[in-house]
């Protein structure tokens, strides 16, 4: 590699670093404000413009909170599990395209930190990981609700795993490619797949949400019976970096759900605009890629805003519902997707080409 | 067993529709109500800024009155103290001394006049009792939260009305 080149992608590789701490950040400060709105009150609203600075105020409250290590816990493991759980959160947007690509100075600069060809292995592979931290967490905390909670979070991210993956394979039949990349500039324009995948998506959808164990999936912290569930014997910023975890975790499903089935940066009547706007093609397509990219920044918040919307609207499922919802419907239907898939495929290949 | 009139209603669980149990109809339903909220008006009321429209008969905390003269109205008869049904109020009269005219109305006053505002229920019977007009309730002050409980105990320094010396300039 050229060194232009490392120190353009080290260059990026901050910025998405940055970018993905502070959407993190504000997503907690969102979170407050749209169950603030939902439920008909206005939220934090006295730190800064807005409660603008109410994120920092948590942090910082966060900071000054008591360190507390239970007595006979383990403690490297301890200390490990919140670390784990914020490592593996934040690798995960290494893959996800937030942009195509820019070219300056005749240099074609991919808005991508690394594409790798197995880019969605990657997400699965790092996602799963995520897990570890809180299984090591909970167990290390020598309490039983903690562990309790944590096993309850292994069993329903392995659960739900199965059945996110069937629904990625049916759209992996029909981009033929696992790179992330590939599958966003396949959807161009408006050709995006959720038009093609709609059941496909509503499973991931689900899956997702049993992932980043929010409500009605969030069992691992159910406050009504593991009292925090594997945080329990947590307190000040390692509590911290579990629930930085989850947020981060938040933000990186629903630029995934955004890549995979509502075209990542694509937008409809991209390439009419950039016609529109100059003849340069160079410059039409900065400027594309530019839109492309706020286009996508878009999407991520929808789905973030989305995550956060049904948070206040369903209650948490009972675990046996959880397990049946997950094992009896959610994997039946992603293989009958998968065959409605295949057979769409041939039919398309049988009487259109 | 036999029924005694044909009156009773068939009780028992219904079969749900598939709409039902695919669960689907029923969030987009739950997601659209609390999208409403999402826009409504908010019930909110930005407290120290603002306060709650209070009602004309609004009984909040209590003062000390004085006459046209400024002078203090009590009399310290403690008819105050006897209705109080908290026994919030106590007090300890005492003699007006010669010189004293223009300080107390009648023969007779306080020295000492305390409401506990944690006992005070705010009822409002010590102004029906009062015979000389000197204790009312006012609408517009509250007894602000403190840290302290003795704090709550207001003496004559924060009951008593201040002197309208303040128009002189």
């Amino acid at each position: 590699m050229e060194s232009v080149d490392l120190i353009y992608k080290t260059i990026y590789i901050l910025v998405i670093f940055g970018i993905t701490l502070l959407i993190a950040t504000y997503s907690t400060y969102a979170e407050r404000k749209i169950a603030a709105f939902i439920q008909d009150r206005v939220g934090p609203n006295r730190a800064g413009p807005l409660g603008l600075l109410q994120p920092l105020a948590d942090a910082g409250k966060m900071f000054f909170k008591e360190e507390f290590i239970p007595a006979q816990s383990s403690r490297t493991l301890f200390i490990l599990g919140p670390g784990v759980a914020m490592l593996i959160a934040c690798m995960s947007s290494a893959v996800i395209p937030f942009g195509d690509m820019l070219i300056i100075g005749g240099r074609e600069v991919y808005l991508q930190a690394i594409e790798v060809n197995i880019g969605l292995l990657y997400v699965f592979g790092v996602v799963s990981l995520g897990v570890y931290g809180l299984m090591i967490g909970g167990w290390a905390s020598n309490n039983k609700f903690s562990l309790l909670g944590a096993i309850r979070a292994a069993s329903q991210n392995i659960s739900y795993e199965l059945a996110m993956g069937l629904s990625i394979i049916a759209v992996l039949m029909m981009t033929g490619s696992l790179s992330l990349r590939e599958i966003a500039a396949q959807q161009a324009g408006f050709n995006w797949n959720i038009w093609y995948q709609p059941l496909g998506f509503i499973i991931f959808l689900v899956c997702a949400f049993a992932e980043t164990n929010r409500t009605p999936f969030d069992l691992p912290e159910c406050e009504a019976e593991l009292v925090g569930g594997y945080h329990t014997e947590y307190s000040s910023m390692k509590l911290g970096l579990f629930l930085f975890a989850e947020y981060i975790n938040i933000f990186v499903a629903s630029a995934v759900m955004a890549t995979l089935y509502f075209g990542a940066y694509n937008f409809p009547f991209m390439n009419e605009l950039g016609a529109l706007i100059s003849d340069d093609p160079v410059t039409a397509n900065n400027v594309i890629t530019v839109i492309g990219v706020v286009v996508m920044f878009l999407k991520i918040f929808f789905f973030i805003f989305f995550f956060m919307w049904v948070r206040w609207t369903l209650p948490r499922f009972r675990f046996d519902q959880l397990m049946k919802l997950g094992w009896q419907i959610l994997i039946p239907l992603a293989i009958l997707n998968i065959i409605l898939t295949g057979g769409g495929i041939l039919l398309k290949d049988h009487f259109f080409n | 067993m036999e029924p005694l009139s044909n009156r009773s209603k068939k009780l028992g669980k219904k079969e749900m529709s598939f709409a039902e149990r695919a669960y689907i109809p029923a969030i987009v339903q739950g997601l659209g109500i609390t999208i409403k909220h999402f826009f409504k008006k908010k019930a909110t009321i930005q407290y120290p800024e603002q306060t709650r429209q209070r009602s004309d008969v609004w009984r909040g905390l209590h003062v000390l009155k004085r006459d046209e003269q400024g002078r203090e109205r009590c009399t310290a008869c403690g008819l105050c103290a006897v209705a109080c049904p908290a026994e919030a109020i106590t007090m300890i009269a005492g003699e007006r001394k010669t010189g004293e005219e223009h300080l107390y109305r009648e023969e007779k006053y306080a020295v000492t006049y305390e409401v506990n505002m944690l006992r005070c229920i705010f009822c409002g019977l010590c102004e029906e009792a009062c015979p000389k007009a000197a204790i009312f309730l006012q609408d517009d002050k509250i007894a602000p939260a403190r840290y302290e409980r003795d704090e709550f105990i207001y003496g004559k320094d924060r009951l008593v009305e201040p002197l309208k010396t303040t128009e002189t300039k």
